[in-house]
């Protein structure tokens, strides 16, 4: 008989495919049905952030920041606020605080509520993803109330926060994240215990301790491989030493732990909540000085000083004084930062953005290696991949 | 694994630092660990760091770098590493010209591989001993290196759909409004207002 040799197969995967969340092109190299290689190739959304950021003062520079990670932007500004005050060697008021780590954590439960669903769609369940968009629809408004925009806030600025929680705010929202571990409930029900995402994947994706670190991997990526590292815990930022709550890890660092820990980060989330609603009062919610941040609407009216002090910060922008620090937060897909370096001039010298699915998307190679072509989309959506922030 | 209290401070660690290399400079920084050395030491401190037990800076952040066009050396390239175990932070930093190879770290922290694909696509610095020095976020044939101060924020192509060619095709940048940079010096803050004749005013807060 003859012999066959069989070829490996060369498979592009991309760009514009709905399981590469966004425009991630792939290569594959396949034996049969098993992936030998994957071969990222990323920069397809490459806006230059980095570079149009060097040409916007620190104030125009704060919107960019939401449309790196789209679907959690308050918290990239959160990183981004924190370098720079920490540049102008201000502290904000403990209500700005507590409003910033409120919102971060409203943030965390977006993202996880789309990339939770996102990742059930792409191996087979679809209801999950109607029954999480409309949460997250009712969780927009609270983004709506405080900054005017569903997702695109600008709303944490250098100095403290745009504008207050309006009137009511507080017990509205207080009621609304009382009722979402109910909404959690319903949608575990319809995941956890389900066979199929359970075959799907349990095993599939595995990263061991050692691996995570090394690959530069943070967030529930490095949590689900069982390390007990948490930025809001480790190295406490704004309000959140004031606040009590766990950090859940995975022992097997499977697809699987991946998605339990997002759903126990959920929770998690819920309590920080409503533990900051009950410590914040009322107060500044940014720092009094018009040298920073801009004067109040109705004293424009009547104050030159006020006008001028307007005109120039939303003109020129403030000054910062040279030097550079790198501050990073625990965005919800791992830690975010911001190595901001500032030449005294109002316009940053140079911002490096280090997103955290930068790293986690350099392992997809190896944790593909030896699964099926199927296990690529589970294991891309366990990865919580943004192409905002990956390609900046 | 963090947050007791036996754990080694800024400090100690410091101290650590300074026994064990030579030729390494401190920079003052309090909110985390901040050295200089030389370009061709960077691989030999960084995988130090990394094994050293004492110290056990075992994760890589990020790897960048800052151009600096008026200076001789003009890149400050940056090495961001987090100790799990000490929870610390240390910033390794260098300063290369044009022309300098720095010695790639993949063999001691595989996360540097597109760190280093990045600095290389975006500031045009080589790396020996790298893998896969390819682009990483430009386009596929692009020219130069975007995160270097001379180059316009515009950038020099730009591409568009050509219905007859039935392709994507690449031109120079034609602006119909040249990008405004203003320039915000003002006599508010910015520079020194000097009034021919009042000198006296200024000596007089000077006293």
């Amino acid at each position: 008989m003859k012999e066959v040799e069989i070829n490996s197969t060369t498979l592009n995967f991309g760009p514009q495919h709905p399981a590469a969340h966004g425009v991630l092109r792939l290569v594959v190299e396949l034996d049969g049905e098993v992936v030998e290689r994957v071969e990222p190739h990323i920069g397809l959304l490459h806006r230059g952030t980095e570079k149009l950021i060097e040409y916007k003062t620190y104030l125009q520079a704060v919107p960019y920041f939401d449309r790196l990670d789209y679907v959690s932007p308050m918290c990239q500004e959160h990183a981004f606020a924190l370098a720079t005050e920490q540049l102008l060697n201000i502290k904000v008021p403990i209500r700005a605080q507590y409003i910033r780590v409120i919102f971060s954590e409203i943030t965390r439960i977006l993202n996880h509520l789309l990339n939770v669903p996102a990742y059930a769609a792409d191996i087979g369940a679809v209801t999950p993803f109607l029954w999480c968009f409309e949460e997250r629809e009712k969780l927009l408004e609270f983004h709506e109330a405080v900054s005017g925009a569903r997702f695109h806030g600008a709303y944490f600025r250098p100095g403290g926060v745009h504008q207050d929680m309006p009137d009511g705010m507080e017990q509205k929202l207080f009621d609304h994240v009382n009722n979402l571990p109910k909404f959690l409930d319903d949608l575990e029900e319809l995941l956890t215990n389900n066979r199929i995402l359970r075959q799907r994947s349990v095993n599939i994706g595995v990263i061991t301790k050692q691996e995570a670190i090394e690959w530069g991997c943070t967030g529930p990526v490095l949590r689900s491989a069982g390390v007990a590292w948490d930025l809001r815990r480790s190295q406490p930022y704004d309000a959140y030493d004031k606040v009590d709550f766990d950090v859940p890890i995975g022992k097997n660092g499977d697809c699987f732990d991946r998605y339990l820990i997002r759903i126990e980060e959920m929770r998690q989330s819920i309590e920080i909540i409503k533990q900051c609603l009950n410590l914040i009062k009322p107060g500044d919610i940014a720092i009094n000085d018009n040298k920073i941040t801009p004067p109040k609407r109705n004293t424009m009216k009547k104050s030159m000083e006020s006008l001028i002090h307007h005109f120039k910060l939303f003109t020129e922008g403030y000054r910062v004084p040279s030097g550079e620090t790198y501050c990073a937060v625990e965005a919800p897909k791992g830690e975010f930062g911001v190595f901001l370096v500032s030449d005294g001039s109002s316009k940053p010298y140079r911002c490096k953005i280090r997103a955290p699915g930068f790293a986690h998307l350099q392992t997809l190679n190896h944790l593909s290696k030896g699964h099926l072509m199927a296990d690529i989309a589970a294991i891309l959506g366990s990865l919580d991949i943004v192409f905002g922030e990956v390609d900046r | 694994m963090y947050l007791t209290d036996k754990m080694q401070s800024i400090g100690d660690t410091k101290k650590i630092i300074v026994d064990r290399f030579l030729g390494v400079e401190i920079i003052n920084n309090d909110k985390y660990l901040e050295i200089k050395t030389e370009p061709v030491k960077i691989f030999k401190v960084i995988k130090e760091l990394k094994e050293d037990t004492k110290l056990l800076f075992d994760q890589l952040i990020d790897v960048t770098a800052i151009d600096y066009p008026s200076r001789e050396k003009r890149f400050d390239i940056i090495y961001l590493l987090i100790s799990l175990t000490l929870n610390q932070r240390i910033l390794v930093k260098t300063s290369i010209d044009e022309s300098t190879v720095l010695e790639s770290i993949t063999i001691v922290h595989k996360a540097a591989n597109w760190y280093e694909r990045e600095c290389y696509d975006l500031f045009g610095i080589q790396f020996s001993n790298h893998p896969d020095l390819r682009r990483i976020m430009t386009d596929y044939n692009f020219e130069g290196h975007p995160l270097r101060k001379d180059f316009p924020l515009t950038g020099h192509t730009e591409v568009h759909y050509d219905d007859l060619e039935k392709k994507v095709v690449y031109e120079p940048v034609k602006l119909a409004q040249e990008y405004r940079n203003f320039d915000y010096m003002s006599p508010w803050e910015g520079f020194d207002n000097k009034l021919i004749g009042d000198e006296k005013s200024s000596e007089e807060n000077n006293s």
